[in-house]
């Protein structure tokens, strides 16, 4: 391989490093507020949808139901912490406290704060990820490795679900029409993605229009397998396009950014 | 090469458009080193347009533009490593405290943690902050952040310090305290280019400056050299009144007026006051030396901005 190209990368990696260390010093500063969300929110699920309304429903694919969601809570909150870190998060940080232009004045490029970003919301996912398989483990609802093999896949749906949050941040006129990907993109997605009930009680073309549209689909497919020990039929396509969705969509960011914040 | 070497930023026929608007327009100016150099225009006149080309951190459309010799389209990121910006809107990091503000930022700069405290401690100390060096920025006064914002600028050693209104909703002890590390600055060696447009600001501080309209440079010079070259005299003001009109005419006395008050451009400020006030009763007359102001509102016309 040419070494100028791996010089440029190494530059590039260091430049996504120093956005990634300034958003995670703020992250440690208010540790207490950050850290509650992550074991909170999969507790109430848990307790209501899990434990509540399982104690109604019988073994879903031969699986007790708490069981059967608890791999689903963690990629709907994977995917929810990513997400609203590069939608949210990110607009308040370019718009709000102008930190794009204070870094975009020192040498790194806007190319390298937006992958900053969206590896530190992946990073936020990651948290997660970690926070949750703990509460699970305690309660003796998940395999112990398995669940352990979760924190690497929650790294790569974390960037997938960053990725999409910056396309979506690089075009919002306002901090207010992020709610529509919020509302329209992501909640449907939190419930259809083969996260409460199987996919394949639905029609067929639904159950491919979620393997296409949906990816959270293929994050709990995976997760589903790693954390009951349940093979997964699908994992070739789970992985591709979980991978493949990760490039396009940080790509794609990035272009967006560059034709909104370089002018 | 020593013209490469005694310039710091030179640019000729530059031009910057946003779709239809052009902003920037066929400007020519050149900086040299250790001067502290001033744009100084109304709102909307251009001048922030043109610092942002200067950091590279917006493409020009046209024209010439070096920054240490480099073209920026080509070394943006070399150049933005040598050169300080002080914006003109806050943009330090709210939650951290004024010391991790200097820290995080020395490291966008590959400063090693080590040397960024050490020289953190030292520009905080010059600023007068270092008492402060835990303190969340959220707690700190306007000045104390134009001050930090100023301070964050030189974690990196700039050959090149650019401030956009780097007085702008201040009050007056903390404008005199950022004039002063200003000039502080500018006897140590530091090249400064600066935007304003307040008057007193450019009269004081700047070695040479240009005043700014529409996209166009109007002048270019030292804000003495200005002074006598487009007012060339002294001013005499007084009270708008049809009776002192009157006379002005009579006399052939040439006059402008502004508003309540009338100015008369004179060499002989001390003769047309004693004329009018032997004339007529309860008047106010002021002589004073023309100042910057007085060009700037000449070329600029006395409209308002929107």
């Amino acid at each position: 391989m040419n070494i100028l190209i791996l010089r440029e990368a190494e530059l590039i990696v260091s430049g996504i490093l120093k956005v990634w260390y300034r958003n995670a010093l703020v992250f440690r500063k208010n540790i207490r507020v950050n850290l509650i969300p992550p074991f909170i929110e999969p507790l109430l699920y848990l307790g209501a949808i899990g434990y509540g309304i399982g104690t109604y429903i019988t073994d879903v694919e031969g699986l007790p139901y708490v069981r059967f969601i608890a791999p689903a809570i963690l990629a709907a909150s994977v995917m929810n912490a990513s997400f609203f870190e590069c939608s949210y998060g990110s607009y308040v940080r370019m718009y709000y406290q102008k930190t794009f232009d204070a870094i975009l004045a020192t040498p790194v490029t806007l190319r390298e704060v937006i992958l900053g970003e969206i590896v530190w919301g992946a990073t936020r996912g990651v948290i997660s990820a970690i926070s949750i398989s703990i509460i699970l483990l305690i309660l003796g609802v998940a395999d112990p490795i398995g669940t352990i093999l979760t924190i690497p896949l929650s790294f790569l749906a974390g960037i997938l679900f960053s990725s999409i949050a910056a396309c979506f941040t690089a075009i919002s006129p306002s901090i207010d029409t992020i709610s529509y990907p919020a509302t329209l993109f992501i909640a449907p997605m939190f419930v259809f993605s083969g996260t409460f009930f199987p996919l394949n009680i639905l029609p067929e073309f639904i159950q491919i229009l979620a393997l296409v549209f949906l990816p959270l689909t293929h994050v709990v497919s995976i997760s589903r397998a790693l954390m009951t020990g349940i093979p997964d039929p699908l994992l070739l396509l789970n992985i591709s396009w979980i991978v493949a969705g990760m490039i396009i969509f940080s790509y794609i960011a990035v272009r967006l950014f560059e034709k909104r914040l370089i002018v | 090469m020593n013209i490469m070497t005694d310039h710091i930023i030179e640019a000729d026929g530059l031009i910057k458009r946003y779709g239809e608007l052009i902003a920037v327009d066929n400007i020519r100016f050149s900086v040299r080193r250790g001067e502290l150099f001033g744009f100084l225009g109304p709102n909307g006149a251009g001048k922030t347009t043109t610092m942002k080309m200067v950091q590279c951190v917006s493409p020009k459309s046209e024209g010439k533009l070096s920054i240490f010799g480099l073209d920026p389209d080509k070394y943006g990121k070399e150049i933005r490593r040598r050169i300080g910006v002080v914006p003109q809107e806050t943009n330090l990091d709210p939650d951290l405290s004024v010391i991790d503000n200097l820290t995080v930022y020395a490291r966008f700069f590959d400063i090693p943690p080590r040397e960024a405290i050490s020289r953190a401690q030292e520009i905080l100390e010059f600023f007068e902050l270092e008492l402060k060096k835990d303190t969340i920025i959220e707690k700190l006064s306007g000045g104390m952040k134009r001050r930090l914002l100023l301070a964050r600028a030189l974690i990196n050693q700039p050959e090149l310090l650019i401030l956009d209104e780097p007085s702008i909703g201040l009050d007056p002890q903390a404008r005199h305290h950022i004039w002063e590390k200003l000039i502080k600055l500018r006897t140590e060696g530091h090249t400064i280019l600066l935007t304003t447009h307040y008057l007193d600001e450019a009269a004081r501080l700047c070695d040479r400056l240009v005043i700014m309209d529409h996209g166009h440079i109007l002048v270019e010079g030292t804000p003495d050299s200005l002074v006598k070259e487009y007012i060339g005299m002294d001013i005499v003001e007084t009270d708008t009144d049809p009776y002192i009109i009157k006379y002005l005419e009579d006399s052939g006395i040439k006059y402008e007026s502004g508003g309540d008050t009338l100015q008369i451009r004179t060499e002989k400020p001390r003769e047309i006051a004693d004329g009018i006030i032997s004339r007529f009763n309860r008047v106010r007359v002021i002589t004073r030396p023309a100042s910057l102001e007085d060009v700037f509102l000449m070329l600029t016309g006395r409209r308002m901005r929107e």
